[in-house]
């Protein structure tokens, strides 16, 4: 059997991130698995700018983005396997192991000493609505139309509307009309839209589409192809309004309507998953509830911006590095609360007395606030707080934890975190 | 026109057509079967409960009783001979009333007289350990162990792909639009591109069997069949093994419920609706027919997680007023053969609705002779998902395609995709790979796989990618090319809020 000190799967820019920390400078052997022909996973097909003004200080496209990791991995000389497919992830007495199938190789068995998961997400299907009405040809997830028009040089539909807000229904949204589309409308479920501010005027607003909160499409109507669809006002509770209904004729319904946290793999392995993020629940080296397995970038929680990605991955990487280095931590974790006002933290445990002088932890709200604090406690202490004229479930936040704060406190139960006036 | 003259044209490529032109291939005959849609399994079959039925439903002494009984009785080794998923999971009609017991025992009597074997009673204890997620009021429930679960998709596309390798022809995107009687004797058929002439006609087509049967009966004895649609949700693979049996429900004053069963391909099923339509091809979904599923589930089940939800679709019975299968020679009509009016238990009976319809045709054609030799199916396409490790490495050796996986959900590779197109009747569509080796099927939809499926349906098939469908001509990938609309356009993008141009007329073409 292959061994390596860390074996990555996935080679996004989480995984990718993660392998050039974990190669610490040629002192690991590192491998990155990846099923796609080429590494930069989502990115690859993210053609618009806006990638990268965190971690490069510039605006770069997301290949560009992608290649600069992808380089970066390579000069690291960290291997990668492409056009490999990670079947299983499992935890024995001798450390992790993943197996994976190829063309080149067939099915193989590789040993780690730690198991970087970075497989990203995948899109909340049509399916998954139950949208009543016909099942026909024209109705697209807004990553796969992204695939369609931004690789193929294919236009899905002419005439289009777009059910959910999220980022990649917004970039869409703007990516047809330049192509030669019209976008009647987008229509969002919640009173607020799940993508970010700068997208929804970038996108949207230049360009006069105009953007319906609380309304959602309550019918598909064509056989072959989408001839129209109805949308809907809906109700507080998001139930739709009878007789708010608009006939919209098209020929294209473009779903973005949630990614999910590709966690296959990491149920299999027996990995505690979070109810509300989907994803792992992990501790402050993003280490997973199985020994040696970490996870990080989408599959751990949805992110919206790729820069904090790297970042998170890079953490990951140097931990999982220092797993198989032999590294261990104090053996005693306190949980992160999410409390009022936020819906998910991660990490959702912190090792006191292992943890890094400063530890982001990253968190979405619940709701739409204004003027608010994101506060720390411990034990009753504010250990941090974070002024904010407005928080939206759609842009991810941070607070930043000190080891030194939560030291001094001497002795920490728990550390909640929660809207505060 | 009259050149070639078949001794017998199927209509209709569902579950029925398709195992009628099974057994003919048996036969020393000329067999046809025309399909309005582009591939086999566009109809009821693939829209329904996917439940062999014991055969304790129907009246004592109807076609339909005799014919499920002995269709469930076949359906096992049918399945084992041409590679189809099959699972003999028992069902359980569960009561939830115990003033309504009676009714157990009522069918439990039914199904004995209709020749089913192993039926029996359960109390509330052995319900509860046969099916732990059982709803709490459930009082008792009929246990029948020959009920099966199938996949109808494999079935339909098995039955046809025997029939076709022994000498069946079948033609796609043929709809049947006149018949009409021949001077001699027989009868020519009609489609868009041909008349086709036939000394049997079978109709095997559906919901539209009625007609065919009303174009050639006499006056009096026209057919009518209603649609009657059913409603359904899929529940992702980590819902599957929420119940272990199929559950139906006791029908009680309240109605019939709806039932909640694993699949073979190890999702849950939940529904159908019951509900009366005009439209034959009205397989849509509504707000109202889900919420009712959803509803009713709770009744038998406790706790169906409609949260692992990746789906929702709708079939159509062919319901007929008499409420039993219409199988025989039209009187006044020599030579047409009705299989119509199939409603559930359809998929169920149809292997004996196969040998009792060919029976009824060899009769006509004068008992033509049983071949020699009947080839068998094309052995399967290789599912790696349930090879081992040193089998699906020695598979990807011999051809690497089957080390390149395609379809994430299913854990489908680009091999499985390529044998379904190249098979006998292979795949011409996204739906159609779907249908064989369920790339797309899982819980993303295809949302990941689709784009990689088109690809090599277009490098197999040697067409352009945008004229990949989804299920035949009119549901194509795309419409056009980025920016064709501005092509010829005075070279700037419109200004921010105008509208687009109109659709070019290329789009008008591609429908
Ligand atoms: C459609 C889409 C559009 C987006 N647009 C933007 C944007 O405009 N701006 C922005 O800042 N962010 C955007 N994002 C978010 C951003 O791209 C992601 O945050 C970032 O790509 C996440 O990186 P990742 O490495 O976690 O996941 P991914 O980029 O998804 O990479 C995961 C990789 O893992 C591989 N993989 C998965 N499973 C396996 C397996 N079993 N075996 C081997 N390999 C596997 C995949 O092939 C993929 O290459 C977008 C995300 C999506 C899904
Ligand atoms: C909601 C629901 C649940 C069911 N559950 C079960 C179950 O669990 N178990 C069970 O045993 N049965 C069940 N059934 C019944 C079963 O699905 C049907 O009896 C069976 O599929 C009928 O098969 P068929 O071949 O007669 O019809 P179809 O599959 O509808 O095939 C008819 C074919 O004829 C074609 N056609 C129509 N008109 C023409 C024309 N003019 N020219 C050419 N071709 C034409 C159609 O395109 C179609 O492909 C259920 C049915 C429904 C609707």
């Amino acid at each position: 059997m292959r061994r390596y000190d860390v074996v990555v799967v996935g080679g996004g820019p989480a995984g990718l991130a993660a392998a050039v920390a974990a190669r610490a400078g040629g002192r690991r052997s590192v491998a990155v698995i990846e099923r796609d022909r080429e590494l930069g996973g989502i990115l690859n097909q993210c053609v618009h700018s806006g990638f990268g003004l965190v971690t490069f200080g510039e605006e770069l496209t997301g290949p560009e983005y992608a290649a600069r990791w992808a380089d970066a991995a390579a000069e690291s000389g960290a291997e990668v396997l492409l056009g490999s497919m990670v079947l299983d992830v499992s935890a024995g007495p001798e450390g992790p192991a993943v197996t994976c199938v190829s063309a080149e190789r067939g099915v193989e068995r590789i040993g780690a000493g730690a198991v970087v998961l970075a497989m990203g997400c995948r899109e909340r299907p049509a399916g998954a609505l139950g949208i009543p009405g016909f099942r026909p040809a024209g109705v697209f997830t807004a990553g796969c139309a992204q695939r369609l028009v931004n690789r193929e040089g294919l236009l899905p539909g002419r005439e289009v509307v777009i059910l959910g807000s999220g980022d990649i229904g917004l970039i869409m949204a703007r990516r047809l009309t330049l192509e030669g589309a019209h976008v009647a409308c987008v229509a969002e479920l919640m009173p607020y839209s799940s993508g970010l501010k700068r997208n929804v005027v970038q996108c949207l607003d230049d360009f006069g589409i105009p953007l319906l909160l609380s309304h959602t499409v309550t019918r598909v109507e064509g056989r072959r192809r989408v001839e129209a669809v109805e949308v809907s006002r809906v109700d507080g509770a998001g139930r739709p309004v009878p007789g708010t209904g608009v006939r919209y004729p098209c020929d294209t319904l473009l779903l973005s309507v949630g990614l999910l946290p590709e966690n296959e793999l990491s149920r299999a392995a027996g990995v505690e998953l979070s109810p509300v993020t989907r994803g792992p629940v992990v501790d402050d080296s993003l280490m997973t509830s199985v020994p040696g397995v970490f996870a990080c970038g989408n599959v751990l929680h949805v992110h919206d911006l790729v820069d904090y990605v790297s970042q998170e991955a890079t953490r990951a990487g140097e931990c999982a590095g220092a797993w198989a280095d032999g590294a261990r931590g104090s053996g005693r974790t306190v949980p992160v609360v999410a409390g009022t006002g936020v819906r998910s933290a991660v990490p959702q445990r912190v090792d006191v007395a292992r943890m890094p002088d400063e530890l982001v932890v990253r968190l979405r709200v619940d709701g739409v606030y204004e003027r608010r604090s994101l506060v720390a406690r411990a034990g009753g202490e504010v250990v941090a707080r974070r002024r904010r004229d407005i928080l939206v479930p759609g842009e991810m936040e941070q607070v930043t934890l000190r080891r030194e704060a939560l030291l001094g406190l001497g002795g920490v139960d728990a550390i909640t975190i929660g809207l505060e006036a | 026109m009259g050149e070639s003259c078949y001794d017998v044209i199927v209509i209709g490529a569902g579950v029925c057509g398709c195992a009628i032109a099974r057994e003919l291939s048996r036969r020393r005959l000329s067999a046809c079967v025309l399909e309005a849609e582009e591939d086999v399994c566009c109809g009821t079959s693939k829209a329904n409960s996917a439940i062999v039925h014991a055969g304790f439903d129907a009246a004592t002494g109807t076609l339909m009783a005799r014919l499920n009984v002995e269709g469930s009785r076949l359906m096992g080794p049918l399945c084992e001979e041409l590679g189809v998923d099959y699972d003999r999971i028992g069902s359980l009609v569960v009561c939830v009333d115990g003033a309504q017991r009676g009714g157990l025992d009522a069918l439990l009597a039914r199904g004995r007289a209709n020749g089913v074997a192993d039926l029996r009673i359960v109390e509330r204890e052995e319900l509860r350990a046969l099916e732990p997620n059982v709803a709490d009021a459930a009082v008792a429930a009929l246990w029948a162990p020959t009920g099966a679960i199938v996949n109808p998709f494999q079935l339909t596309v098995a039955l046809a792909e025997t029939a076709a390798v022994n000498g069946v022809e079948f033609r796609f995107l043929s709809p049947v639009t006149g018949i009409a009687r021949r001077p001699d004797a027989g009868w020519d058929v009609t489609t868009p591109s041909d008349t086709l002439a036939a000394r049997v006609v079978v109709n095997a087509a559906g919901v539209h069997a009625d007609e065919l049967h009303n174009l050639v009966c006499a006056p009096g004895d026209r057919l009518e069949i209603a649609p009657r649609r059913g409603q359904y949700h899929v529940l992702d693979v980590t819902a599957g093994a929420h119940v272990r049996h199929t559950v139906f429900a006791l029908p009680t004053r309240l109605g019939k419920g709806v039932l909640v069963t694993p699949t073979t391909g190890g999702n849950l099923l939940v529904g159908p609706t019951a509900e009366d339509i005009e439209d034959k091809g009205g397989v849509d979904t509504t707000a109202d027919g889900l919420a009712e599923v959803v509803r009713k589930a709770a009744l038998t089940v406790r706790g169906v997680p409609f949260s692992e939800r990746i789906r929702t679709f709708a079939g159509l019975r062919a319901h007929q007023a008499g409420h039993d299968f219409v199988i025989g020679e039209v009187p006044g009509a020599p030579g047409f053969v009705n299989c119509a009016a199939i409603e559930s238990p359809g998929l169920s009976a149809a292997p004996a609705i196969g040998r009792m319809v060919t029976g009824i045709v060899c009769e006509l054609l004068g008992g033509p002779a049983e071949k020699d030799e009947l080839l068998p199916r094309p052995a399967p396409i290789p599912d790696v998902a349930r090879l081992s490790p040193e089998a699906w490495s020695a598979l990807a050796a011999a051809r690497p395609e089957y080390g390149r996986v395609v379809c994430r959900c299913r854990t489908v590779t680009e091999g499985q995709v390529v044998d379904a197109i190249r098979r006998p009747l292979g795949a011409r569509s996204l739906d159609g790979v779907k249908r064989r080796v369920e790339a797309g099927m899982g819980r993303c939809q295809g949302g990941f796989c689709s784009p990689r499926v088109a690809q090599i349906l277009a490098r197999e098939l040697g067409c352009d990618l945008a004229a990949v469908t989804l299920s035949g001509p009119g549901s194509e990938l795309a419409v056009g090319t980025d920016k064709d609309a501005w092509a010829g356009a005075p070279g700037v993008p419109a200004a921010p809020g105008t509208p687009a141009p109109a659709a070019p007329a290329g789009e008008e073409a591609s429908r």
